[in-house]
């Protein structure tokens, strides 16, 4: 018994030296740099490419990449728990208040745009709407597909939660600030409206660009369709920067990072990723 | 002697302290969830803010009722309990009056299983199979409906009904049943006559912690419910729950606004709610204690 207990004891003490070294081993190999990036959901698979490919050419810089949200994302860097904030809507007056009560000053780095695509089932005949039309709709004055030449079919309008920064492009650019019906149906992400339009017969959403498939008809807008090269030449009219925001001019690693965003490389991987890059790719 | 005495205390404090901790973790939760939310009031009344129609948080000037938000959680939970309750204590009748014992064995570790499926497989399933199912059998413009979240919602608290009713006629002692067959009783007449009037009180309790367990979900609602901030007037329509409504806007929200606050104080109304549960399941279990003794 008393053998036995002194084995545990020995078992204890190795098990706890363990952990604590376990727990040390971060800063042990910490070495390098490392970068947090936290915020919008939209910038998040670009953020998330980058930071790969980023640690692939500099393996001594490490980067964690999460979401959350462009609010978390700026409350985070103005906390100083991030390096970098992620948004895809410029920082608030009310933040900037905030950063400058803490003695900070955000440096604003818009990193790509955004188009947002207005999207309808693919059974839908309707192939082309004006921004006004769109208005109405979504203002839920139009609630038949009739009153615009479509089918005898009732309206099913699909939304965004009214703080994420895609709602409050559209909400600017389309709505021009007035309210959105509140019979229309809410989905929490880019992907939720796809799917929702996708399964709908009347329903009509809109979707960041990279999310566009074949299983919603896209529709043109004042006669332009929802594409990059339209963003990019101003014709298309409902797009928006996104951001990379940090604390003061980027120094060191963090500006390191976003030279890489900006380089031809990081500007490819802005292209595939489905938006639309605002440097030459070359 | 007084060693062992003396570890024993020590044993019994370091007991104590790890109790004290979720007590102490509740006290901290709701410290933060009252210094969040009551801001709001200095922009809204309270009154205002329960019973305002519209809830338009981002719009100039913002609009902070949530009326639309708490009927959108009522819909949905009482559409819950009505799928949940027949459902939950039916099942758990048939557990622990008729079922083989081997039947059972298999039965409830699975009943069990459905319980610990996340929410988010649940609300997984009610976008791909339940929501176009409901909307081809109504002929709706869409199947995301409050009706769609009280079916799911139904299936997702059904676990904790007859888990808790199982328990509850379980403990009515095997005395009673003896008692009423000996007096010539059929086995229906002594479950429904005596086993169940004496295991109510269980029974009221599984299904007030069934209707939590519905009004606090997040994210399968948020799948399936639709989230239109209209006062809904039926089930066929889309509506959204206040829990579902915290989840969507919190990411994005601006710390320290008044929609920031107002999320909070949404949280508040929560725990009121859940809170109100909570101490009537307690009281229920008190209350019929008198009825027989196959209380929990």
């Amino acid at each position: 018994m008393l053998r036995n207990n002194a084995w545990s004891k020995v078992r204890v003490t190795v098990s706890i030296i363990f952990l604590i070294l376990l727990g040390f081993s971060p800063l042990g190999l910490g070495k390098g740099k490392t970068i947090a990036i936290r915020g919008s959901t939209t910038v998040l698979p670009i953020a998330q490419r980058l930071a790969e490919r980023y640690h692939h050419l500099h393996p001594e810089v490490s980067i964690s990449v999460s979401g959350g949200g462009s609010g978390v994302g700026i409350k985070a860097l103005l906390d100083g728990m991030v390096d970098v904030a992620n948004a895809s809507r410029p920082m608030k007056t009310k933040e900037w208040k905030i950063a400058e009560k803490k003695g900070i000053k955000p440096h604003e780095q818009i990193i790509a745009k955004d188009g947002i695509a207005v999207v309808v089932h693919p059974t839908n005949p309707i192939s082309e709407l004006t921004m006004t039309q769109i208005k109405e709709i979504y203002a839920g004055r139009i609630d038949n597909w009739s009153h615009l030449g479509g089918p005898d079919h009732k309206i099913v309008v699909v939304s965004r939660e009214s703080a994420s920064g895609t709602y409050e492009c559209f909400y600017k650019i389309v709505m021009k600030k007035e309210k959105v019906t509140p019979a229309a149906i809410l989905q929490a992400a880019n992907a939720g409206v796809l799917n929702t339009v996708a399964q709908t017969e009347g329903a009509i959403g809109y979707i960041g660009l990279g999310y566009i498939s074949e299983k919603v008809k896209p529709l043109k807008i004042n006669g332009c369709y929802p594409t990059p090269d339209a963003v990019r030449r101003g014709i298309y009219p409902i797009s928006r920067p996104l951001f990379m925001y940090t604390r003061g001019e980027p120094k060191g690693a963090v500006a390191d990072f976003i030279n890489f965003v900006l380089s031809p490389e990081g500007q490819r991987i802005v292209q595939e990723e489905g938006f639309v890059p605002i440097r030459p790719t070359k | 002697m007084s060693a062992r005495k003396y570890k024993e205390r020590a044993i019994e404090g370091i007991f104590l302290s790890f109790a004290l901790v979720s007590l102490v973790a509740l006290f901290f939760i709701m410290l933060f969830l009252f210094q969040k939310g009551l801001p709001i009031f200095r922009v809204i009344g309270p009154l205002e803010f329960l019973f305002g129609k519209s809830w338009y948080p981002t719009y100039e000037p913002p609009e902070f009722g949530i009326l639309p938000l708490i009927m959108g959680s009522l819909f949905i939970t009482v559409g819950a309990i009505l799928v949940a309750i027949p459902l939950g204590v039916t099942s758990a009748i048939y557990l622990a009056e008729i079922a083989h014992p081997w039947i059972r064995e298999w039965v409830k570790p699975t009943i069990e299983l459905l319980a610990g499926i996340p929410s988010v497989i649940y609300g997984f399933f009610g976008l791909i199979v339940l929501a176009p199912w409901i909307q081809d059998l109504f002929n709706l413009p869409t199947g995301l409906t409050a009706l769609t979240a009280s079916l799911l919602l139904g299936i997702m608290a059904a676990p904790t009904v007859i888990s808790i009713s199982e328990d509850a006629l379980n403990s009515v002692p095997a005395s009673y049943r003896e008692a009423s067959l000996a007096l010539g009783a059929t086995r229906w007449q002594t479950t429904i006559k005596v086993v169940l009037p004496a295991a109510l009180s269980g029974i009221s309790t599984a299904c007030i912690l069934g209707m939590a367990r519905a009004i606090e979900e997040t994210m399968a609602v948020l799948m399936v419910a639709g989230g239109a901030t209209l006062i809904p007037t039926s089930f066929l329509q889309p509506v959204r729950p206040l829990t579902a409504t915290i989840i969507a806007e919190m990411g994005e929200a601006i710390h320290g606004s008044p929609h920031f606050h107002a999320l909070f104080a949404i949280g508040m109304v929560l725990f009121f709610i859940t809170l109100g549960l909570n101490l009537l399941a307690d009281f229920l279990t008190h209350r019929f204690k008198e009825a027989g003794s196959g209380t929990l």
